[in-house]
């Protein structure tokens, strides 16, 4: 499963421009009904060996990256932030631009003055670098309105870590992709959605269209279980297992879907918990109002360093939010 | 001399201060194609020799540090995150959730930790103690195969932007390239000195690789050779040099003030891009060390700009390093006037 992470992780495709993620699924999924929506999503339809209820399993193909925004004379390029992106989770990085790399850099550390050494600093004082000499030089390579990405490596390490970039949502995608390559036991649609993170547009739009009465969203979501952080602000651990949220700052899931999940994990001895935070969202926030209303569970693998080129999960929980996955789908009643 | 492709072998050693041995042992294998008694002493320092058969000759010191910045294991908590201290001062504002090795027993990949938006204080830059390596080990795991006291380094890479090259330790590996390629020039040529070379050991931490090194070669003179601040968007033009400028040659209460106009007239006669790089008091480089070893050595700066200096992405013009090394060589080459 990790060489296949990798390669889905690697293609890059923000929000807006997930064309080569998309080709990519298509190419690689054998469904019975495959369609491009208006917006770019890839809907599926996998029979299986029953039908029940139509259940739709959604994950978001874009990523967070970078738009170029400006050029400078000097060849210089101004960008914002594609999703939220901590400017310093970008600072001293190389890039991918859509013609060649780049760099982001900041002055010499030598000559901030001492507030500037105190201050991360936004992205419009920040730039990219990409060796040009001028502004001509540099439009031909990277005009306004193209993309810009980490230049990420991918590797796993310690106790079965894995860290990429777009690990966030390349996960869910992989999973419904594997989902879809097996033997369902039910009838389920799956939504590769678009623009989940410029505000779960793209799933508005397919939950819409496929109006199903159940939606599973397959994630990553915040954990925090590193140094320096105690109690309730961990949020959520690599190597617990899946993650089933009750209420995040876009959706209050529906209770029923909730315990459902905990009691089919705890069923099939798949680890799961819960966070201890009321925080992010999802395509859930999108689709539980969608066409008349969606009961809406999300199950999510836990992430550090969310949208960052560092994303790091643990393989584990990726095999726990899999196996939830298809056992939810035999599971769920109205 | 291919001076990119130097530069892509040299900056993908690893080579922190006070643990440059691999760095070292790469940049002697490069030094023996021009020098003689080519070494590298107990605490990093290369040194190597080029003699220009006059008995009474004077001796001329081209230095440029082998170390570069980086980070170093200090502990190892219960749930196996390692705190760091800095080896000299990298900007830990770009160390975010960057992809790191700790050189330890093998090398072990990691990322700096960071805090996500809930717990973290706006857009306060995080100080050296805020910061923890995640190694994906439990303690146990981690001190098997990582021991305080084992340098990290950010996994940065080699890459060509255009004409320019950016990839870690450009600082100062690209002055070894210097160095290297005006001894590629000067290879069969008179020489007006006999010259040392020491690419020399903890310039970040102190400049003290060149105090060891300079005793021993006991020179006349020394050009210091390092990196300087190049202008970007967010520096003050007073206080940088273009990239592309050239050599910048440096003037300074602690250097050699007829040095540094003679080294000013040759680049005028040779036509080499140069520009004037004043400092008032002192140098910042080996320059500030040397200068006072032993009975006292004539010293002049050479430098060049490089863009996001302590950074992992260092940025530098090749031609600008050509440039140093051609007045390197104008300067240490030719007929003698006695």
């Amino acid at each position: 499963m990790i060489e296949r992470l990798r390669g889905i992780c690697r293609i890059n495709g923000a929000s807006g421009d997930e064309a080569r993620v998309r080709e990519f699924i298509k190419a690689n999924i054998r469904a019975d009904e495959v369609f491009t929506d208006n917006l770019g999503n890839l809907i599926a339809f996998k029979k299986g060996r029953k039908t029940k209820h139509k259940i739709m399993f959604a994950a978001h193909m874009d990523e967070v990256g970078f738009m170029i925004t400006d050029i400078d004379e000097d060849g210089f390029l101004s960008f914002d932030a594609v999703g939220g992106i901590n400017p310093a989770v970008a600072l001293g990085r190389g890039m991918t631009l859509e013609s060649g790399a780049g760099v982001i850099g900041t002055k010499a550390i030598h000559q901030q003055s001492a507030d500037e050494r105190k201050k991360i600093p936004d992205f419009g004082e920040l730039y990219i670098d990409i060796g040009a000499s001028s502004r001509e030089e540099a439009e031909k390579l990277a005009p306004r309105g193209s993309y810009a990405y980490f230049d990420a490596d991918f590797f796993e390490f310690g106790d079965g870590f894995v860290k990429g970039k777009a690990i966030d949502d390349r996960a869910g995608c992989l999973i419904m992709m594997d989902m879809i390559n097996g033997e369902p036991e039910y009838d389920a649609w799956y939504a590769f959605t678009v623009q989940e993170e410029v505000g779960t547009r793209g799933a508005k739009a397919a939950a819409f269209t496929v109006a199903p009465d159940i939606a599973i969203v397959l994630e990553t979501t915040t954990a925090c279980d590193i140094a320096g952080t105690s109690g309730a602000k961990r949020v959520c651990e690599l190597g617990k297992g899946a993650v089933v949220s009750y209420m995040d700052r876009g959706t209050v899931y529906d209770r029923k879907l909730y315990s459902l999940a905990f009691e089919t994990a705890k069923a099939n001895n798949i680890p799961v918990q819960t966070k201890t935070l009321v925080a992010g969202g999802n395509d859930s926030g999108a689709i539980h109002v969608s066409a008349g209303g969606v009961c809406t569970c999300a199950i999510s693998v836990p992430c550090r360093y969310l949208h960052s080129p560092s994303c790091v999960i643990k393989l584990s929980d990726l095999e726990a939010v899999k196996k939830l996955a298809e056992k939810m789908l035999s599971a769920v009643e109205l | 001399m291919d001076i990119k492709a130097a530069l892509r072998t040299l900056t993908e050693e690893i080579g922190v201060s006070g643990d440059e041995f691999s760095a070292s042992e790469k940049a002697a294998e490069l030094l023996s194609q021009y020098a003689s008694d080519v070494s590298v002493d107990d605490f990093g320092n290369v040194t190597g020799f080029v003699k220009c058969g006059r008995p009474d000759a004077k001796t001329l010191l081209l230095d440029a540090h082998i170390d570069r910045v980086g980070l170093i294991v200090t502990y190892i908590d219960d749930k196996g995150f390692l705190s760091v201290g800095a080896c000299g001062s990298p900007d830990i504002k770009t160390y975010l959730a960057q992809s790191v090795t700790v050189h330890g027993k093998k090398a072990v990949k990691g990322v700096v930790s960071t805090l996500p938006p809930h717990v973290s204080k706006n857009n306060k830059a995080p100080e050296i103690g805020d910061i923890s390596v995640d190694v994906g080990m439990t303690k146990a795991q981690a001190e098997e195969v990582i021991s305080l006291g084992d340098r990290v380094t950010v996994n940065s890479r080699f890459r060509e932007l255009g004409g320019l090259v950016s990839a870690p330790a450009v600082d100062d590996r690209s002055g070894v390239c210097a160095i290297l390629e005006a001894l590629d020039m000067l290879k069969g040529k008179p020489l007006k000195y006999d010259l040392a070379v020491c690419f020399s050991a903890q310039e970040e931490t102190g400049e003290r690789g060149a105090k060891q090194a300079a005793f021993r070669i006991k020179p006349d003179e020394a050009l210091i050779v390092d990196v300087s601040f190049g202008t970007t968007p967010d520096s003050d033009p007073k206080d940088t040099a273009k990239l592309g400028s050239g050599v910048m040659i440096g003037f300074s209460a602690c250097l050699d003030k007829k040095m540094s106009n003679t080294l000013r007239e040759l680049a005028k006669s040779e036509k080499i891009p140069f520009t004037e790089e004043i400092m008032p008091n002192s140098t910042g480089t080996n320059a500030d060390a040397v200068g006072v070893v032993g009975k006292g050595v004539k010293c002049c700066t050479l430098s060049f700009p490089i863009r996001y200096m302590h950074t992992p992405v260092e940025t530098v013009d090749p031609n600008d390093i050509s440039a140093t090394a051609r007045l390197i060589a104008a300067y240490a080459g030719g007929e003698t006037d006695d």
